[in-house]
């Protein structure tokens, strides 16, 4: 539909969403850039929020725990999400509905149920006092965000894995079998080059989501300091405005470099799935 | 060292579905042995026992010579195989492709560089080297799959439709290239094809197939000239069976009588486009008119479908300069040493 | 190949690991909101539905709220949303593909940085800016690119593209073949779509925090609430009624999207 009327109309279509966006995402953000420039320091105001040590050192532990929360989701997704895709076992479809089930649960619920496990009544700590040792308790530390980041990417990636699996072509393997090479070879000579891009998608969306998290550190109280949460308490308590539009921009910044790598590692793997 | 195969009562069911009944094959060492039939008729299946990626029905052996593979997956059993769609890795260029199994092998990375080198050269595509996968044409991956199965050696050479998915003029061109490459190796080959002019042109013996079983196992010539039953006669080459009768030495079919020496009683009669000519008018032995629906140049030859004795179709190839007109009476002479009779059953 | 390798066993019971730490959490969180006495047990003392009473009659405007803008923001999404796929479908090239990044945006920016940048927009607008009408807003910016995502999909196929075209050559214009060609093809597209939107909406906390007033309280503010009182009776009897409003759809996202099953490595017969 390339003609004159036709772009119009296209044209035409996409408008209530171009609006939307404008106002509601555009609008707001130049007035969030602006807004930062407008405190005590005017635009130095900038710098000096993101220079300082503690907002440093929250990105740091931010960046830190991302990349952890992404690899242990890739291990802990993607084995089981490579198994069922692959295998078939009475029970099969029940353990996919649980994994991937809490795909859409709010942060605060996840933090919620970090709390029953690890909290100061949780479940951990009545096996570990009944076991003799002291009532195990981690919930309100990074450990416990760990637990709750961990619990709600597992989802996201058991799916990219699974779609992706079922995209390889088997006949690769059996090319590499024909010639010799036993399961494990097969599996990383053939099988996870094929996954790669899905698993880089899913890492990158991983790390997007748990750099800007807010809800489960939130309901976990305010003793962790990653990014999100610096970000609210300056806004909050701090009344920091530069603070905390500078640090809003970093923090998507981030995460929207990180999804474009996701979205350009997702196109490359049209051509490597075969 | 190649080996003779053998397969002994192999059959596979797949759940409920039997896709093979038990078949014996004998395959003799440096044989090319074509499998050759419609979809579904289970070439592919007895092609995948004979690799390894599949396992017999219990009560089936496989042997390579006097090793008894059955149960050996395909990893152990020492083949090449060359897939419909290649298979290549797209995360190695050609040249690891080409060497994977030697690495696997274990063969040192010199040797393994010596040998990939001379893969590269037989198959003449030495500048394709370091390419990727991506970038090779539908002949150019072929020729990498061909010499990646065969750069290990294999016992036993397995070929499942390699030229399906090319066009045409390539799929000819290759063929012969493929003749002479397994006439040279010597490897014992068991080729997948539902093309009989692929199959006449490799095979030192051709495994016609059916519905799971084989309906006959024999030269090119053999098959092409005695087809043991109608579904053989009607699967290689184009044919139009007309039903005919044999008393006292006289064949009688769509109105044309011939002597014919054996065989009595009712018969199907195949008639190849190549077993008449167009005669002019006149009584003869054979002879029978026919009624031209239609006519088709086909540069070499024109191709006529004409209707004989109640509306039986016949397709009967003539010279290429001869015309005749759709609607129009022609007689025919039917050739009777072109002729298949078969005992109707 | 029947025989059940060491390697199938390991993955297996890793998966079953796994599973059970997603599951396990869910359940217990459940049996929580309906147990007497969290701290002796539901053994001890028994089940009860107290608590989920105590929480509706405490955050029913809350619950109500939540669910009047997910409608909202599905007839939003939809009204915007579907068109605006539509467009992008047919859009040449280079409109489509920077559409399709700015579409990713309000997805990448984190949702506590969307909120604050609205919060600091609209101060001025008093009325707009205290009423759930801002959260609305909030939720369609959010839900609107997973909406257009799923109905592109579906409409991006040339099967769609043949169907069109076939429709004009028997004399359809563009409103016709919109509404009896396009619109009932993209059916599956556009259900997921609104599944994953309500779902999103009924959830959706980063945003709805700094959005929100004392007034204008949704689920998971709610719900926030409810936990930082520090009573886990509440605390999980409002998480009960949150699963029992949210896991139905995404049972029925889950089986709408994906009714796969397993590919066995040996082919068909052929």
């Amino acid at each position: 539909m390339t003609s004159p009327r036709g772009r119009m109309i296209a044209g035409l279509m996409i408008l209530p969403a171009a609006l939307v966006f404008l106002a509601f995402f555009v609008l707001p953000l130049v007035r969030l850039v602006i807004a930062g420039g407008e405190g005590p320091d005017g635009w130095a105001g900038y710098g000096v929020a993101l220079a300082d040590a503690r907002h440093l050192t929250s990105l740091a532990e931010t960046l830190a725990l991302s990349i952890a929360v992404t690899l242990a989701t890739l291990v802990l997704g993607g084995i089981p999400g490579l198994f069922l895709a692959r295998n078939r076992f009475p029970g099969r479809a029940l353990l996919v509905s649980i994994l991937t089930l809490p795909l859409a649960f709010p942060g605060v619920v996840i933090g919620f149920m970090v709390i029953l496990l690890a909290g100061r009544q949780g479940l951990i700590g009545q096996v570990s006092q009944l076991l003799g040792g002291d009532r195990i308790v981690f919930a309100y530390s990074m450990a416990g965000l760990f637990l709750g980041y961990v619990y709600f990417s597992i989802p996201r990636v058991v799916l990219t894995v699974m779609a992706s699996a079922e995209k390889l072509d088997p006949q690769l393997e059996e090319a590499a079998r024909s010639l010799g090479a036993r399961p494990w070879r097969v599996f990383r000579d053939v099988v996870l080059p094929g996954l790669k891009p899905a698993l880089i998608s899913a890492g990158a969306i991983t790390f997007a989501t748990s750099m800007g998290a807010f809800g489960t550190a939130f309901t976990l109280a305010t003793r962790i300091d990653v990014l999100p949460m610096v970000i609210y308490t300056e806004f909050t308590l701090g009344v920091n405005l530069a603070a905390a539009a500078g640090l809003s921009l970093l923090l998507g910044a981030v995460t929207w470099a990180a999804l474009a790598l996701a979205r350009s590692a997702a196109g490359a793997g049209v051509a490597a799935a075969g | 060292m190649t080996v003779p195969i053998r397969l002994d009562a192999c059959a596979k069911h797949y759940g409920a579905t039997r896709v093979l009944e038990p078949l014996d094959l004998d395959i003799t060492a440096g044989e090319t042995v074509v499998l050759l039939g419609p979809s579904g008729c289970g070439k592919t299946t007895t092609l995948r026992l004979i690799a390894g990626l599949e396992v017999p029905d219990p009560g089936g052996r496989v042997r390579f010579g006097p090793r008894d593979v059955t149960d050996l997956p395909i990893e152990r059993r020492n083949v090449g195989m060359v897939f419909q769609s290649y298979a290549l890795f797209p995360n190695m260029s050609v040249a690891q492709n080409i060497g994977y199994g030697l690495k696997i092998r274990g063969v040192a990375t010199a040797e393994r560089r010596r040998r990939v080198g001379d893969m590269l050269d037989m198959m003449r595509i030495a500048e394709l080297q370091d390419r990727a996968i991506g970038q090779l044409s539908g002949g150019q991956r072929q020729r990498v799959a061909l010499a990646r199965a065969i750069a290990v050696k294999p016992d036993v050479l397995l070929l499942d439709e390699p030229l399906t998915a090319l066009d045409a003029k390539l799929r000819e061109s290759l063929r012969v290239e493929i003749d002479s490459l397994l006439r040279g190796l010597g490897i014992t080959t068991v080729y997948v094809t539902h093309d009989q002019a692929e199959a006449m042109a490799l095979g030192d013996r051709i495994v016609v197939m059916s519905k799971g079983r084989i309906a006959q196992i024999g030269s090119p010539r053999d098959i092409w000239f005695a087809p043991a039953d109608r579904f053989v006669a009607e699967f290689i080459g184009t044919t139009s069976p007309l039903p005919g009768e044999i008393a006292g030495g006289i064949l009688t079919v769509a109105g044309a009588t011939l002597p014919w020496a054996a065989g009595d009683g009712p018969v199907d009669v195949v008639v190849r486009p190549d077993a008449a000519t167009l005669v002019g008018d006149g009584a003869g032995p054979g002879r029978l008119t026919a009624t031209v629906r239609a006519a088709q140049f086909l540069g070499d030859r024109t191709r006529l479908a004409v209707t004989v004795a109640g509306d039986h179709l016949l397709t009967i190839d003539i010279g290429a300069r001869e015309t005749p007109a759709p609607g129009t009476t022609v007689t025919l002479a039917l050739h009777p040493a072109a002729l298949i009779v078969l005992a109707r059953r | 190949m029947r025989n059940r390798t060491l390697g199938f066993w390991l993955q297996l019971a890793l998966t079953l690991a796994v599973s059970a730490f997603l599951g396990v959490p869910i359940l217990q969180s459940m049996l929580a909101g309906v147990t007497r006495n969290i701290f002796t047990g539901v053994w001890k003392s028994g089940l009860t539905l107290d608590w989920v009473g105590q929480v509706l009659t405490l955050y029913w405007p809350a619950i109500l709220l939540s669910i009047e803008i997910a409608l909202g923001c599905l007839v939003a999404t939809l009204l915007v949303g579907v068109p605006a796929a539509y467009g992008l479908a047919r859009a040449p090239g280079r409109l489509a593909r920077l559409a399709e990044e700015a579409l990713v945006l309000p997805v990448a920016v984190p949702g506590l940085a969307l909120a604050l940048a609205m919060v600091i927009a609209y101060n001025g607008w008093g009325g707009f800016r205290q009423s759930a009408w801002f959260i609305l807003a909030g939720h369609v910016l959010f839900t609107l690119p997973f909406m257009v995502r799923a109905v592109l999909a579906v409409m991006a196929s040339s099967d769609l593209a043949t169907l069109e075209e076939g429709a004009a050559s028997l004399g359809a214009g563009f409103f016709r073949r919109f509404f009896d060609v396009v619109l009932p093809n993209c059916r599956s597209g556009i259900l997921a779509g609104a599944l994953t939107v309500v779902t999103l909406s009924i959830g959706e906390f980063n945003l709805t925090w700094l959005l929100h007033t004392p007034l204008t309280k949704t689920l998971p503010v709610g719900l926030a609430d409810a936990y930082a009182s520090l009573r886990l009776e509440i605390g999980s009897a409002y998480t009960l009624v949150f699963f029992v409003l949210i896991v139905p759809l995404l049972v029925a996202l889950q089986l709408l999207v994906r009714p796969r099953t397993a590919k066995p490595l040996s082919q068909d017969p052929s």
